[in-house]
């Protein structure tokens, strides 16, 4: 194919992907309120949308509240969006826009899918939006740093004092975790030997990386709640400590997108997680038909939301300081730790002094 | 340093620091105006616990000087009760600290039975200390979920909801009001309890142990409660007690005094309980004294329960409670009397008395002047809200932020009985 059809095909491609995430986005908001519901021994949203199916002589309500979603965007783009006087309005009506835009962006790089022929374009060596770029990783990790900015510049721009302490917490955590994160991430790429997502993906058969490198992939997704300022890392939207940080200025549609772009990321740092540890795409029968790489990926990315929500329906908020203290502390010295024996055992095995050791370990044991 | 505050022209008006701080008028130390910021949280703020205002001079997110600004829901209930009967007052006190009303009724009740000198019957009283007993176990409730959702950890706000729910269920059984009940009266009770009481408060103690461990077990050993909480708001005993802290706040500060015990009211004495006692005086060990005192009330009601025997739930004078409905009809004299009570009520002789008991955030006691009349010429609440609210600064200087909304949680206050 030439460039300029590569290009048109990426477009295309984007340009439905965003919007099957932005309808994902919706329903993991949905997810999200009816499994705490369901933990809280509550009903959640069971009003908006359902399907009457005549049961014993009246009706049954069928997936109540599945059109909640909906209702929510139509509430929020008809909200009066006030500006409050005082704000610096560029950065104030930019901040928005920074957050949700690179939450988008980071799908570009997820494999969704092995090769396969669809009409007249074959995909390889996977599908995805930018299939085959070869620093994949780099990508990710440049994009998610972008997306702090929408919130500090908010925290700033709006001229609150309750968002600009959200702002300082969100910096601060994003500095404290991106390290932790950016480490671990060089695992799975050691381990497949590419920074391609899709040679991750492959290097995953037949064992995920989550089985070989357990420790790994709790510290890669810790750091990715906190990455996503989920609880029990929320501490720049702390409620109950700053009203809503740094967001507390912010109404109708412009509040929205704050809101788009942290369901967005939980979505791609999910599918980012599924795609390094638990096999991305892979998974029984997916090289005779394709297809099923979806069915996989969202069935891992919906494992993941659920965890995420579980989590927050668990745990307590941590402290400004013992964040900062677990990341620096505990998490960062367990990734480099973990970095540098996967690294030197890796060595070991290409030079082939592995073997005896293990062999000898064995005899051991075993007599 | 300029200040933006919102006028009442809807203009924004820069304010000095000296502007702003004769304002808010709470005299607070402003240590360094120009360095430190300040922060008005509250009275809308998700974690003050109703309307309360607090004053925050911030060092990055360390607190420096805090000043708690209250009144904003006062509504003048102290006033109110003079110009009311002695009956007709007692609605007021239920509107004093609405997560405790049996405790508030309680209290004025028994003010109300010393001044003019009687006694209630025995099947009043167990019936009283259970109902207080399950105001407790309700009040405790709410604040074990309101200071764990300060924490937010939000499943435990919802379960303990769900339990006080319940107690709220068995309080309208007996009064028709889930909150405002009204129900303990002068000269025993409103009415006897309906013959499903007994069965409901049985339930509830069978299934409300397991309840207890549940939220202890998503809670206490919980490694981030532990760390947001141990160390926290430190008081030592003698602060505790120089700042006339009561309650379950003096109690996790190793002093040992609770008036159930102490100063024995009701038939507190004859019954069989420990008052919990922890040392450290931080959040968390306030946090296990009150889940401890759950327990306890547990305890208590079931030895209530199995000690209420059938009688009167009213004395026999139909000079201070309303004749039987059934005896209008025949006795002229009940007819005298209950026209006499709902007309003009009865008349407490001259001189004051104090009366105090264990409401579940402290002491709280109830200064009363009688001067002959069908009035009370002076009522005065001594709040326990009120009174361990005035530690908070103590507690929360040099802490973060964090922390103020954690040891708000932790003293357990309500503005409606702090404003009054």
């Amino acid at each position: 194919m030439t460039p300029g059809e590569i290009a048109i095909r990426a477009l295309i491609l984007g340009f439905i992907i965003s919007l099957a995430v932005i309808t994902g986005f919706a329903y993991t908001t949905l997810l999200e309120r009816k499994v705490l519901a369901r933990m809280q021994a509550r009903v959640g949203p069971n009003r908006t949308g359902y399907i009457p199916i005549p049961w014993r002589g009246g009706e049954k309500r069928f997936l109540g509240g599945f059109m909640q979603p909906a209702a929510d965007a139509v509430k929020l783009f008809f909200k009066e969006d006030p500006t409050p006087a005082k704000v610096d309005r560029v950065i104030y009506n930019l901040a928005p826009m920074l957050a949700v835009i690179p939450a988008i962006l980071i799908l570009a790089v997820i494999p969704w899918a092995p090769a396969f022929q669809l009409g007249p374009w074959k995909f390889q060596p996977y599908f995805a939006i930018a299939p085959g770029i070869n620093v994949g990783v780099l990508f990710i990790l440049a994009v998610t740093s972008i997306g702090v900015y929408g919130v500090v510049l908010a925290g700033w721009g709006s001229n609150s004092k309750y968002a600009v302490m959200g702002g300082i917490r969100a910096s601060a955590q994003m500095i404290s975790y991106e390290l932790a994160l950016g480490i671990i991430v060089l695992i799975p790429i050691m381990m497949a030997d590419s920074m391609d997502l899709g040679v991750i993906v492959n290097g995953q058969r037949p064992i995920w990386y989550v089985f070989m490198q357990p420790l790994a992939a709790l510290v890669f997704f810790i750091a990715a709640l906190a990455e996503l300022q989920r609880a029990p890392f929320d501490l720049l939207e702390a409620e109950q400590e700053l009203s809503a940080g740094f967001n507390v200025e912010y109404a109708g549609m412009r509040f929205g997108m704050f809101f788009m772009a942290e369901y967005m990321k939980m979505i791609s740092l999910s599918a980012i997680f599924a795609t390094f540890f638990l096999g991305g795409y892979g998974g029984p029968l997916v090289d005779k038909f394709p297809w099923l790489g979806f069915i996989y990926i969202f069935i891992k990315i919906v494992a993941c939301l659920f965890l995420m929500i579980w989590i927050r329906a668990t745990l307590p908020r941590f402290r400004y300081d013992q964040l900062m203290g677990f990341g620096w502390k505990t998490l960062l010295p367990i990734a480099v730790l973990n970095f540098l024996v996967t690294a030197v055992l890796i060595v070991m095995a290409e030079e082939g002094t592995l073997t005896p050791i293990i062999d000898s370990v064995t005899q051991f044991f075993v007599g | 340093m300029g200040l933006l505050i919102p006028q009442a022209s809807d203009t924004i008006q820069e304010l000095s620091v000296e502007e702003l701080r004769a304002k808010v008028g709470t005299g607070m130390e402003i240590v360094d105006a120009e360095e430190h910021m300040l922060l008005s949280m509250g009275p809308q703020h998700p974690s003050t616990h109703g309307v309360l205002r607090l004053l925050v001079e911030l060092d990055g997110e360390t607190v420096v000087n805090l000043a708690p600004d209250i009144g904003f829901l006062h509504t003048g209930i102290e006033k109110t009760m003079e110009n009311k009967r002695y009956v007709k007052a007692l609605v007021a006190t239920d509107r004093m600290d609405y997560l405790t009303p049996m405790s508030n009724n309680l209290v004025y009740t028994m003010a109300v039975e010393k001044l003019l000198g009687v006694e209630v019957t025995p099947r009043a009283k167990t019936l009283r200390l259970i109902l207080a007993e399950l105001s407790r176990l309700a009040s405790h409730l709410v604040w074990l979920g309101t200071s764990a959702l300060d924490l937010a950890a939000m499943s435990v706000f919802l379960y303990c909801f769900r339990e006080r729910e319940y107690i709220l269920d068995i309080f309208e059984m007996v009064s028709g009001q889930r909150m405002m009940v009204s129900y303990i009266r002068p000269g025993g009770l409103w009415r006897d309890v309906p013959e499903e009481f007994v069965p409901a408060v049985r339930k509830l103690l069978d299934f409300m142990p397991a309840k207890i461990a549940d939220y202890e077990a998503l809670l206490t050993h919980n490694p981030i409660f532990e760390m947001r909480t141990q160390g926290v708001g430190t008081i030592s005993s003698e602060d505790a007690i120089a700042w006339g802290l009561t309650g379950p706040s003096l109690r996790a500060s190793g002093v040992d005094w609770d008036l159930r015990r102490d100063q024995p009211y009701l038939d507190y004495a004859s019954y069989d309980f420990k008052v919990p006692v922890e040392t450290a005086g931080d959040v968390y060990a306030r946090y296990l004294v009150r889940i401890q005192e759950m327990r306890e009330c547990l305890r208590l009601i079931r030895q209530g329960l199995d000690r209420l025997k059938p009688g009167p739930v009213n004395i026999d004078d139909h000079k201070i409670v309303p004749p039987p409905r059934a005896e209008l009809g025949q006795s002229m004299e009940a007819v005298i009397h209950h026209f006499k009570l709902w007309t003009e009520g009865f008349s407490a002789p001259e001189g004051f008395v104090y009366q105090a008991i264990e409401s579940p955030r402290g002491e709280i006691g109830c200064y009363l002047r009688g001067n002959g009349t069908n009035k009370p010429a002076r009522v005065h609440f001594r709040g326990p809200s009120f009174v361990n609210l005035a530690s908070l600064p103590l507690m929360s200087k040099n802490r973060f932020i964090a922390d103020v909304v954690a040891i708000i949680g932790s003293i357990d206050i309500v503005l409606g009985e702090i404003d009054r």
